[in-house]
């Protein structure tokens, strides 16, 4: 499994983790994914290696969002949601139902496509997730916000205001923000759901530098309109279409030489 | 061009019917409030606030009536925000989809235009005909009722204002949802639930049908819950009707206190929406 070509034609069924052979943090297994009766997944399989950056891309509906809210389980937020098959996290089945969700959301963190400060202070945004999960001495949980905040890129901006309303942040900061709030619960993997499709290009340059720091840490999923930005940021591509993983692979390859002609109809802007 | 000129026409009729009726509608409220102001303004005096209820004939205050309207109205409040609170949250967050959910939504809009006479007339059956006497327990039962729904309602309403994002935010950090509830959600709608519960307060505070059955009223001085107890509404009721000039007079000055009151919960209530959805 480990040293499966990468040339090899990538339909989903394949659970090829990588070329390079790095361990697998989290493995879809033949996810199939329902909207009351609508099937929105077909049978999607595919690894996300370990501190690595894998992007999903593909035209709106396609499915890409669907995916990284199974990962994470949001999906079980709604009734008549409900997905079938397997999804790994260090080899353990999180779909399960005897899966705490909560602790499972504590391991596998998510950054929205809006920001989403909590209507609360700069500080307590970030110390109200850590508080959460473990006790800490006032010392140490200022340290937690400042490192959080530093390795958002935020902390220069907002350190001398910690104590103001989350809100009063502009757009970008607010998404650093809620990065900040995802990492200092010191999550295994994060997942952002199109982060900076809300923001400007400034705002979204820094925070693709953020996101090639985090992934010395962290293991990332994207979900991004843009596709610069997934050939900038990310290690593996999974371009999908229709509910179908169509073809998943090097970020490089993908955008060079990819195997399928519908991914590289879309890839070169020929439809989506 | 006819066609043109044919729909200013209409344009100008339609325009000139809807400001007439803003007119007619504004005209009678302002002609509510002069008189109220013209004939209140005079009683308005310290005495009104430091005396209790006169004897026929004689000159007095309302200080009974208005204490009893404070105090009905207050336990009222403490009883129905919980409850409306806790109602309108169970039936937005926790309900959705779910068909004593939806029952209890409708049930509770009929409840909140029932006429007032009728929570009168239900809380005198089971409140006062087996106790055997007016009580102002029964008074506060029966304006607890009246705000009830208000405040279920405007909860529902605020609380389906929260973006959803916010509580997928609380619940990706892997916060428990009654957490997410206390420490996000409700942060986010207190504004709103808080005008809420002043408009409530402004609509209980004028009630008077439900308390001629209930607490009815009292010539004296009175803080005991479980006997009748004066109140504004009812006071001016029986005042107005009165024959005496001094009595007539009261029951002016009363309405008055209590129109400045409510105008007052009112304007908070605006202000306190407006700081809620600014942000």
């Amino acid at each position: 499994m480990n040293d499966a070509s990468p040339a090899m034609a990538a339909v989903s069924v394949t659970n090829r983790p990588t070329s390079g052979g790095e361990r697998a943090k989290m493995e879809v297994k033949n996810l199939r994914f329902y909207y009351g009766d609508t099937l929105a997944l077909q049978t999607v399989s595919l690894p996300l290696a370990d501190r690595k950056v894998t992007a999903f891309i593909g035209p709106s509906g396609c499915g890409k969002s669907t995916l990284l809210r199974v990962l994470n389980r949001m999906y079980d937020l709604y009734p008549h949601q409900r997905a079938e098959g397997e999804v790994l996290l260090d080899g353990k089945n999180i779909l399960l139902p005897s899966q705490d969700l909560n602790l499972l959301r504590s391991k596998v963190g998510m950054v929205f496509q809006k920001p989403t400060p909590f209507p609360m202070t700069i500080f307590d945004n970030i110390a109200f997730g850590i508080q959460l999960f473990e006790r800490v001495s006032r010392g140490e949980l200022r340290d937690r916000v400042e490192a959080a905040l530093t390795k958002a890129a935020l902390w220069g901006e907002v350190k001398d205001k910690l104590s103001a309303n989350g809100l009063s942040l502009s757009g970008g900061q607010q998404q650093r923000l809620c990065i900040a709030r995802t990492i200092a619960v010191r999550p295994e993997v994060v997942l952002l759901d199109e982060p900076c499709s809300a923001l400007d290009p400034i705002s979204t340059s820094k925070i693709e530098e953020l996101i090639d720091e985090l992934k010395s840490e962290y293991t990332i999923a994207i979900v991004t309109h843009n596709m610069q930005q997934a050939a900038r940021v990310s290690d593996y591509t999974a371009f999908m279409y229709l509910g179908s993983l169509i073809e998943f692979d090097n970020t490089d390859k993908i955008f060079t030489a990819p195997s399928d002609r519908r991914t590289q109809d879309y890839i070169t802007g020929r439809f989506g | 061009m006819a066609s043109y000129a044919s729909r200013r026409i209409g344009n100008n009729v339609a325009l000139g019917l809807s400001l007439a009726a803003t007119l007619v509608g504004l005209f009678f409220l302002g002609a509510i409030l002069v008189t109220l102001l013209l004939k209140g303004f005079g009683a308005i005096s310290p005495r009104i606030f430091l005396e209790n209820t006169p004897p026929p004939g004689s000159d007095g205050g309302l200080l009974n009536a208005i204490f009893g309207s404070l105090a009905m109205t207050i336990v009222a409040i403490v009883i129905a925000t919980p409850v409306g609170i806790l109602a309108g949250t169970y039936l937005v967050e926790y309900s959705r989809g779910s068909r004593l959910g939806e029952i209890a939504k409708f049930i509770n809009d009929i409840l909140l235009s029932a006429p007032s006479i009728i929570i009168g007339l239900f809380v005198y059956t089971i409140l006062v005909v087996p106790v055997g006497h007016f009580s102002a327990w029964a008074g506060a039962a029966a304006l607890g009722l009246i705000a009830l729904p208000v405040i279920n309602r405007t909860t529902q309403d605020m609380l389906g204002l929260v973006p959803n994002a916010l509580r997928e935010a609380s619940a990706a950090l892997g916060m428990p949802k009654w957490k997410a509830m206390t420490h996000v959600i409700y942060r986010a709608a207190r504004s709103g639930i808080l005008t809420g519960v002043l408009l409530a307060i402004a609509r209980v505070t004028g009630e008077t049908a439900p308390l001629l059955f209930t607490a009815l009223s009292n010539q004296f001085w009175s803080t005991d819950l479980g006997a009748p107890m004066a109140n504004l509404p009812v006071v001016i009721f029986q005042f107005a009707l009165s024959p005496y000039a001094d009595w007539q007079r009261l029951a002016w000055g009363g309405a008055l206190i209590i129109t400045v009151a409510i105008l007052a919960l009112n304007i908070v209530a605006r202000v306190l929406s407006n700081i809620g959805s600014v942000k």
